[in-house]
């Protein structure tokens, strides 16, 4: 790796910094450190059980770090200690979205519903808490039709327009996971993390993921976290690449450099037993 | 037939108090899982703060009518608004510290929580009945009974009427609220998974306590009813009323805001059938038996959805 700065130190919209997470006697995440970009797609890929949700559950405010922070910076200069914040917050004042391994929607409300949900706070706050909303106070009425056009624009740009009535458990599985992205998306969000979004696709599928992830990056200055399997989604439309192993980062940079690294190699691929010693000396173990 | 149409108005306006209680228990239920079984004192409580009011006004049958009707408006927002804060604290004491702790906690704290209300009342307030003269009397008879004047003459009182369009009104209102607005559909997200709504930046603490404030609101406005309607109160009447409300809302499918309300009426049905036509000792029988044979043959209750897995 170069000394050069790298353009996700630069201002980088998260930083995490020593993260680590420990279960009991389980150290899940170990002395963890890195930066996503701003503006840019960074991938979290490692091993199962390496970490990786651990990760995005420390961001997400699902558990409590036992050490380390996390330093949200948002566009307008406002930082967010996330490890401190109720996790309701981060998402209504840190602008952190997030999506689920386990698509996590609503099944029982509409698929507009579910964009809805997603705008409550604004909504809230144009119908004084829902009394001036009873009442049918005219900026309540002017927040709520736009809060219908975020919704239609996100349900267009995800091909689900025509099914916008329909309970969102009725959908399949391809677009409840591209619902979940429109959901986290009407948030508003700063930082969209993304837990492999691209997991039972078909190629096709895999490939209008791409498209769109791309699309929001580049139209909505969203910063985007994901996790992901698949090598294709990840080398194709990642800036950046961070990989993890036991809890550990073991690489970090774009991703032609991680391609290539022997630590990469040797965890996905193992090495074998004659090997170990010449790997151990080249990764210096 | 008269006889029937009798009791079919008197078994509406029994019902409606029931689905109103009921409501409580269906939304708190549906939202956190759990039995809120406090919410009976809750009305209990209802029914004393309307009391208050009415005594501290001064009404009584002698209040010009105009007058009576301003002055019972009042007292139901008043009572509905105090009852909520009672409700409101309930949660945040009894309830919120012990969320995430295990299924029995908040049920315990519950049955404490419903004792605490009852004896703090029975103190205040003494144990004997608290009568209230009518306040609003007289209404329509439907019928005159017959040629020669023998025969059943069916009255439907002003309060009967009063206690039945209330009743549909804070209904529509409330389904309106829980489907239209922005409070209702964040409260359905909180009730299907609370840490995703979370996650959308809902404030699931602050949409729990809301849910308890409405819930005893409508519980206040049961509470003034019952008041209004019976005449005497004392602090033991949440107990029947609050087991008869969940009942209801069992039998209608916990969980559903409909069900609570159908579930409500066929209850109070049951009952003023069951002691018109055959015995009055036997009507809380007849009410849980067929509570238990529909929950034999319906698990889910009248309108509730089947539980369904989480893949």
């Amino acid at each position: 790796m170069s000394n050069t700065m790298k353009s996700w130190d630069n201002n980088p919209v998260l930083k995490i910094e020593h993260l680590t997470m420990r279960f009991g006697g389980l150290v899940a995440i170990n002395d963890l450190s890195f930066n996503v970009g701003r503006g840019e797609i960074t991938a979290l890929i490692g091993p199962n059980g390496a970490g990786k949700t651990t990760v995005f559950n420390c961001v997400t405010g699902f558990y409590k770090p036992t050490e380390g922070r996390l330093v949200m910076a948002r566009s307008g200069g406002e930082k967010y200690l996330l490890e401190r914040m109720p996790d309701f917050k981060i998402s209504a004042q840190a602008k952190v979205a997030r999506t689920f391994q386990n698509i996590r929607l609503f099944g029982g409300m509409t698929i507009l519903e579910n964009l809805m949900v997603a705008q409550h706070n604004p909504l809230m706050v144009a119908s004084q808490h829902t009394v001036g909303g009873l009442f049918g106070l005219p900026t309540y009425k002017r927040a709520s039709n736009e809060a219908v056009e975020k919704a239609k624009y996100w349900l267009e740009r995800t091909g689900l327009i025509d099914r916008a009535d329909n309970p969102a458990a009725d959908l399949p599985y391809g677009d409840q996971r591209r619902l979940e992205i429109a959901r986290a998306m009407c948030t508003g969000p700063e930082l969209l993390c993304l837990d492999e979004p691209a997991a039972g696709l078909n190629p096709k599928e895999s490939a209008e993921l791409n498209e769109l992830l791309m699309y929001i990056r580049k139209e909505h200055d969203t910063s985007v976290l994901l996790i992901e399997h698949d090598m294709s989604v990840v080398m194709e439309i990642s800036d950046h690449v961070v990989v993890l192993d036991y809890g550990v980062k073991i690489s970090d940079g774009d991703p032609e450099f991680v391609k290539n690294d022997p630590h990469v190699i040797a965890a996905y691929l193992g090495v074998d037993d004659d090997e170990v010693d010449t790997v151990e000396q080249e990764v210096g173990l | 037939m008269d006889y029937f149409l009798q009791q079919l108005i008197n078994g509406v306006t029994l019902g409606s108090i029931y689905g109103l209680i009921a409501i409580g228990y269906t939304m708190v239920y549906g939202i956190i899982g759990m039995i809120n079984f406090a919410h009976g004192d809750i009305f209990m409580v209802g029914a004393f703060v309307a009391l208050i009011l009415i005594v501290t006004l001064g009404l009584s049958a002698a209040t010009p009518v105009f007058l009576l009707i301003f002055a019972l408006i009042l007292v139901l927002v008043l009572a509905m608004a105090l009852t909520a804060v009672w409700g409101w604290t309930v949660e945040r004491v009894a309830y919120r510290p012990l969320r995430g702790s295990f299924r029995l906690a908040p049920l315990i704290t519950a049955i404490g929580a419903s004792i605490t209300l009852q004896n703090f009342v029975q103190i205040s307030q003494g144990a004997r009945n608290k009568p209230l003269q009518p306040l609003i009397s007289g209404g329509f008879q439907l019928t005159d009974g017959g040629p020669d004047g023998t025969g059943f003459v069916v009255q439907l009182s002003y309060m009967q009427i009063i206690i039945i369009v209330t009743t549909i009104a804070l209904m529509a209102g409330f389904t309106f609220l829980i489907n239209k607005t922005s409070l209702g559909r964040s409260q359905r997200a909180c009730e299907q998974d609370r840490k995703m709504a979370a996650l959308l930046g809902v404030n699931v603490d602050r949409t729990i306590s809301l849910t308890f404030v409405m819930g005893a609101a409508l519980a206040a406005v049961a509470g003034l009813m019952f008041l209004l309607y019976y005449g005497v109160i004392d602090f033991f009447i949440g107990f029947l009323a609050g087991v008869k409300a969940f009942t209801a809302a069992v039998l209608g499918g916990i969980g559903s805001l409909p069900g609570a309300m159908l579930g409500g009426l066929l209850i109070g049905l049951i009952e003023t059938f069951w002691s018109g036509y055959f015995s009055v000792e036997y009507k809380d029988v007849a009410a849980f038996s067929i509570l238990a044979i529909v929950l034999i043959f319906m698990p889910e209750g009248l309108l509730g959805k089947p539980e369904v897995e989480k893949v």
